[in-house]
């Protein structure tokens, strides 16, 4: 977009948005998203049908390691209404799936390609594909393909000494180490140290809606669209656009309704390439939609952990150094992650408090289970479960109160930002701003944390096996490096935005079109939201990593401005007045000294400012801006779980009774939303910290398939949950102040829920692992 | 193949399916009436929540041919005259939804429950509502919507 | 998940069914009541019939008839339906809560759930409790079984593929009578880690749990202690735990069976 028609804004830095609730930012608006929602009129990936489509069916390993011998699809080919059956033989020109987010070398004999060829390493890999009329017959088809696979003993542990994934290549691609300050010596100096092993369950996202993939190829135009895109769809595009020795031009992506994503959803999968590559080859529509047992072996899995971790402290304990050794339990392939999540569970660990050293040595571990990579607080949910165990393990060690040791080693607001000499995702760790103590108080207060305790100890008396948790952490967001946004005015006076950004359910299109009415001037309802596809906008960084609202958000807010300030020289022009005097008020330019009486609509500027207005001679037209929003450092979001938990000695069951997320995040753009981010993440949280798990048997074989063996909470087991949402510490690292809503729910919740268990069975560090299951705390109750 | 009519909204739809199709793809696939959702396909979640002759089921947990001439609801024959049904507009206002995904079954579970005994009971509305999954919210919104069309306070 | 392509029949009278039933039987052919528990099983290609005989249409099946101081469930009821007069209608209130979710009981069937035999299945669990039993038809003919002649395991029945179970009869529960039932499951609506019954006042108390064995069983052992001494409930449970055969010697699993009978026992005392 040319800068003729606008002056160049950006040269200097955008005013920040003033602190406190605007006209609509900070209003407890309601979603644009929802209508269409609430009706039935979504488009998610299933709903997307195309005239002549085939429905695709993957034929998945049975076993979880073996020699693929052969692949007998004769039957399957032989059915009628099926026309295609792949193997890895037909696709063998096809690379295997690349590394999107890692910098770590030496990855790339560990991708996973889009058919096995010679080797399965986990049942559900795809092995073949079979394209028919209709799903049905798809899977009809699907069943007569008979793979030969010899099989080898599954590597299921991943804290075993590692065995060969390929000549030459260990099961332990990598580790991932970070360290600062002198360890040894703070162990050789520590008045007492601590040392706990701990394990984090292998548990995921799981969207209630699957995945689903459709794409065609518009020879007319030459042009291969695949919809059902989410999260990631410009480096996706880039991605199968190589992949598939096409111009990038010559794809395009798009995303409609998301059915939530969570970090699983809107990776580059095998599928996703099989059926563009089907849409092109076979010259029809292909459209394949997941189903939930695929899902449970195809999807993404994640959190699989298991920590040594040792802390010194002094005499006060205050942490000396924390020496952790941890083994990351990834599965069969390294996905387009890469070793993220280890990268960031080694930043993260530290959390909220001063750590004059540290070091850490992640082990990055293939094993023969599905595939894992982010969900939600990836590498933080863990973390924070294990950072937060240590606490308590100090705190019991001297014989100190639990929230007295926290206090003593928070990070406080005299010591912001707070550098530590170690990096993440290839950003310097930075806290860039936070009153811990401050929101510790705050939360330890609204709960009753005091009168809770005696409250307890009465309840004990009587014989109830009761106990509260703490957890306390430190998230990360707005990773950058950069997105873009383009907002243009049409003479209706309606506004279009248009946003690299890409929305999983979350209510991106409200928080983005508040942002932009509140600079604009305008109502939020006369905003549309273009977003996720690749046809509107050439560049974008998705939505992920609890980014979007700092990085879309802020360059919505600098394009709005630009807008603005496009809006009113053109009607200082027509007015015959000052800018300077000059604002806008509901969509019409007014005067400052009367902003009641409207003078002229927005619309009629733009109207002004069209391509056939005399205004714009030797100009380009438009009343549009586009801008950008760097940043080099991620934004830390921090807060406080507080939990009280009910143990039932009989059966050992946990229940929990009251919950309370504190989570400050700067400046809360729609504060409905973001308690619904925390109210949601701290359900999936608790799911983690007590109901969900994958487990495999002895063999690999996968145990829970179906929604009847992996088991989200439903309504009956949520407490009631208090939330905080603390806007104390606004980010200074963009206008708006903000910092990401997407993960502080999930964040806390094993760390809490483990210290509460602690706490009813009178025993710190009875919990050394997630999920809390009633067998384990039963027996902790018997010994 | 069966010759089967469903009743879908008010509107006759007279389609030809193999036994085996469910009611739910039958809905959406034969009817074109995509609001009503596949979560698990195997009973659990309940985001194909349909209305069955004025009864919450699972419609992915029949076969089309067993709902032959019966009355269907979904989430598409809740607004009348282009107005939103009141727990609709209920679950805009308490921001009852995130993805939208689970939410037309959740819908026609609530629509269900409170046309079957308006005067529900809390106990009896938190037990209802926990036969469905949601991956989002929380589920204290949606909570808190079906309560405010009951006429009672948020909690 | 789509289901494997069957044939499906639709017979309008209790003998056109039997008679299909018999036809279909070689062909794996099966009875459609719910559908709650085989459809399931048919999305994930575990069960394949050929043929699904759809008894939902024939007349007569959805009844309750109380007569002679017997209830008879039809097989076609569905779990909401259960129900009966006195302390057995009470009782069946507090089980039926705790099978799967509302939209799941308004189609599942109190015989379905005994056809089908699932370890944890709540019906089987007060069928083997009250010496239910059940009226079962087939094209040669009627017999009527003592539910212990039934079930023989997890989802295993001693019924021929051409029988189906017509009705199932469970004798009433005096006034006097005192019932209590107590259940753990990891969530709202999942199938009981273990579950059990108590029913004090009538002829003698009973006492019963199931999930933890492969069938629901009585537990003799506890209810004559219990009639040795009705007070001492402890004792009672602990009884009926030790009663249980389980994998490995599975102090948990015992621990749970203490409880629920426990808890079922202090819930009916």
């Amino acid at each position: 977009m040319s800068a003729a028609g606008e002056k160049d804004y950006q040269a200097s830095p955008s005013p920040r948005l003033a602190p406190g609730a605007g006209r609509v930012v900070g209003q407890r608006v309601t979603r644009l998203e929802d209508a269409p929602l609430v009706r039935g009129d979504g488009m998610f990936a299933a709903d997307v049908s195309f005239p002549r489509q085939l429905a695709m069916r993957v034929v998945r390993s049975p076993i979880a390691h073996g020699r693929l011998l052969s692949i007998d699809t004769a039957a399957a080919r032989a059915l009628p209404g099926v026309h295609a059956v792949w193997t890895a033989a037909d696709v063998a020109d096809i690379p295997p799936i690349p590394f999107r987010a890692t910098k770590v070398r030496g990855l790339e004999p560990y991708c996973q390609p889009i058919l096995a060829a010679g080797r399965v390493r986990y049942a559900g890999e795809p092995l073949a594909v079979v394209f028919a009329d209709d799903a049905y017959l798809a899977e009809d088809a699907a069943d007569l393909v008979v793979p030969d696979i010899e099989e080898l003993p599954p590597v299921l542990d991943a804290t075993a000494e590692p065995a060969e994934f390929l000549p030459g290549h260990s099961t332990e691609p990598t580790v991932v180490r970070k360290e600062y300050g002198d360890v040894a010596a703070a162990f050789r100096d520590a008045h007492a140290i601590v040392e706990l092993a701990l394990s984090v369950g292998r548990h995921s996202g799981v969207p209630l809606e699957t995945r689903g993939a459709i794409a065609r190829y518009d020879a007319s135009r030459d042009l291969l669209e695949l919809h059902g895109a989410a999260k990631k769809q410009h480096w996706n595009r880039d991605e199968i656009a190589r992949l598939l020795g096409r111009p990038p031009a010559g794809v395009h992506l798009f995303e409609g309704h998301v059915g939530g994503g969570f970090g699983v959803r809107g990776e580059l999968y095998p599928e996703d390439l099989l059926v563009c590559l089907a849409a092109l080859r076979l010259r029809r529509p292909v459209k394949w939609i997941e189903d939930r047992r695929e899902h449970m072996v195809a999807t993404n899995h994640s959190r699989q952990q298991h920590h040594r971790i040792r802390a010194a402290v002094d005499g006060q304990g205050r942490l000396l150094a924390i020496d952790d050794v941890f083994f990351h339990d990834q599965g069969g392939y390294v996905r387009t992650h890469g070793a993220r999540v280890v990268d960031l569970a080694a930043g993260m660990l530290p959390g909220p408090y001063r750590l004059p050293a540290y070091r850490v040595a992640g082990h990055f571990r293939l094993t023969n289970k599905t595939p894992a990579a982010t969900y939600r607080a990836p590498g933080r949910f863990e973390t924070t479960f294990v950072r937060e165990r240590v606490m308590d393990a100090i705190a019991a060690r001297l014989g100190l109160d639990r929230v007295e040791v926290r206090r003593r080693n928070l990070v406080t607001p005299a010591e912001m930002p707070h550098a530590r000499p170690l990096d993440t995702l290839g950003t310097a760790v930075v806290l860039d701003s936070g009153d811990y103590p401050g929101l510790l108080d705050t939360a330890l207060d609204r709960f009753g944390w005091t009168a809770l305790q005696a409250d307890l100890a009465r309840r004990r008396g009587a014989g109830e096996c009761v106990g509260a948790g703490i957890g306390f952490f430190v998230e990360k967001s707005g990773l950058g490096p950069s997105d873009g946004v383009r907002i243009a005015v049409d003479k209706t006076g309606g506004v279009e935005l248009i946003s690299g950004a890409a929305s999983v359910g979350q209510g991106v299109e409200t928080v983005l079109a508040q942002i932009c009415a509140e600079a604009l001037g305008i109502d939020y309802r006369r905003v549309r939201v273009v977003r996720g596809r690749t046809d509107r906008i050439e560049f974008g960084n998705g939505a992920h990593a609890s980014r979007v609202t700092v990085m879309s958000g802020s360059a919505t807010y600098r394009a709005a401005l630009a807008v603005r300030a496009m809006a009113l020289e053109t009607a200082a022009g027509l007015l015959q007045a000052a800018a300077s005097e000059l604002s806008i008020v509901d969509g019409h330019v007014v005067r400052l000294a009367d902003p009641g009486a409207p003078l002229m609509p927005l619309g009629e500027v733009a109207r002004h400012m069209g391509p056939d207005s005399a205004l714009m001679v030797g100009r380009t037209p438009g009343l549009s801006a586009e801008r950008w929003f760097h940043s080099a450092h991620m934004t830390y979001p921090y807060g406080v779980h507080l939990a009280v938990v009910r143990i039932d000695r009989g059966t050992g069951e946990v229940r929990v009774e009251r919950y309370l997320v504190a989570n400050d995040i700067g400046r809360a753009i729609n504060p409905m939303l973001v308690e619904g981010q925390l109210a949601g993440g701290f359900v999936q949280g608790l799911g983690g910290a007590l109901f969900e798990e994958f487990r495999y048997d002895e063999t690999g074989q996968p145990l829970s398939t179906t929604f009847a063996d992996y088991l989200i909470p439903t309504l009956a087991e949520v407490p009631p949950l208090d939330l905080i949402v603390s806007e104390q510490a606004p980010s200074p690292l963009n206008p708006l102040g903000v910092k990401g809503a997407g993960e502080g729910g999930t964040n806390g919740v094993g760390a809490a829920i483990a210290s509460a268990v602690d706490d009813a069975l009178r025993r710190p560090g009875a919990v050394v692992s997630l999920p809390i299951l009633p067998r384990t705390v039963h027996a902790l109750l018997r010994t | 193949m069966h010759d089967v009519t469903l009743c879908l909204n008010g509107d006759v739809h007279r389609i030809r399916v193999e036994a085996r199709r469910t009611l739910l793809d039958a809905i959406r696939e034969d009817c074109g009436a995509t609001g009503t959702h596949a979560g698990c396909e195997h009973g659990v979640c309940g985001a194909c929540t349909v209305l069955l002759d004025g009864e919450p089921v699972r419609s992915c947990l029949m076969f089309a041919v067993q709902a032959d001439g019966r009355e269907l609801r979904t989430v598409e024959g809740l607004a009348k005259d282009g107005v939103l049904h009141k727990l609709q507009q209920s679950f805009i206002d308490h921001h009852a939804l995130q993805c939208g995904y689970c939410t037309p079954g959740f819908l026609m579970l609530a629509a269900g429950l409170i046309e079957a005994d308006p005067d529900l009971s809390d106990a009896a509305l938190i037990d209802g509502l926990s036969a469905n999954l949601c991956r989002c919210t929380g589920y204290a919104n949606i909570v808190a919507a079906v309560r405010a069309v009951l006429g009672r306070a948020p909690s | 998940m789509k289901p494997a392509a069957f044939e499906y029949h639709a017979p309008r009278t209790l003998e056109e069914a039997v008679a299909v039933l018999a036809r279909v039987a070689p062909e794996e052919g099966r009875v459609l009541a719910g559908g709650q528990t085989l459809v399931p099983a048919m999305a994930l290609r575990l069960a394949r019939p050929g043929h699904l005989v759809d008894i939902n249409g024939v007349a007569g099946l959805d009844r309750i008839d109380v007569a002679d101081g017997v209830v008879r469930i039809g097989a076609c009821v569905r779990h909401a339906a259960v129900d009966a007069p006195g302390p057995m209608g009470r009782l069946m209130a507090l089980m039926k809560r705790h099978i799967a979710h509302g939209p799941i009981r308004a189609r599942g069937t109190f015989c379905g759930s005994l056809a089908n035999a699932d370890a944890a299945s709540e019906w089987c669990l007060l069928a083997v409790a009250m010496d239910a039993r059940v009226e079962v038809r087939s094209a040669r003919g009627a017999r009527i079984l003592a539910v212990d002649d039934l079930l023989l395991g997890s989802m295993m029945t001693t019924l021929e593929p051409d029988e189906m179970i017509v009705a199932a009869r469970i004798r009433l529960l005096p006034e006097r009578a005192r019932v209590g039932f107590h259940e753990f499951a990891r969530r709202a609506g999942d199938f009981a880690q273990v579950m059990a019954v108590a029913v004090l006042g009538d002829d003698g108390p009973r006492l019963a749990i199931g999930s933890l064995e492969p069938r629901p069983r009585r537990l003799p052992e506890a209810e004559a202690a219990l009639a040795n001494d009705p007070v001492d409930l402890a004792a009672a449970s602990r009884t009926a735990a030790a009663a249980l055969l389980l994998p490995e010697e599975d102090a948990y699993l015992r621990a749970l069976a203490e409880t629920s009978v426990r808890r079922a026992l202090e819930a009916a005392a």
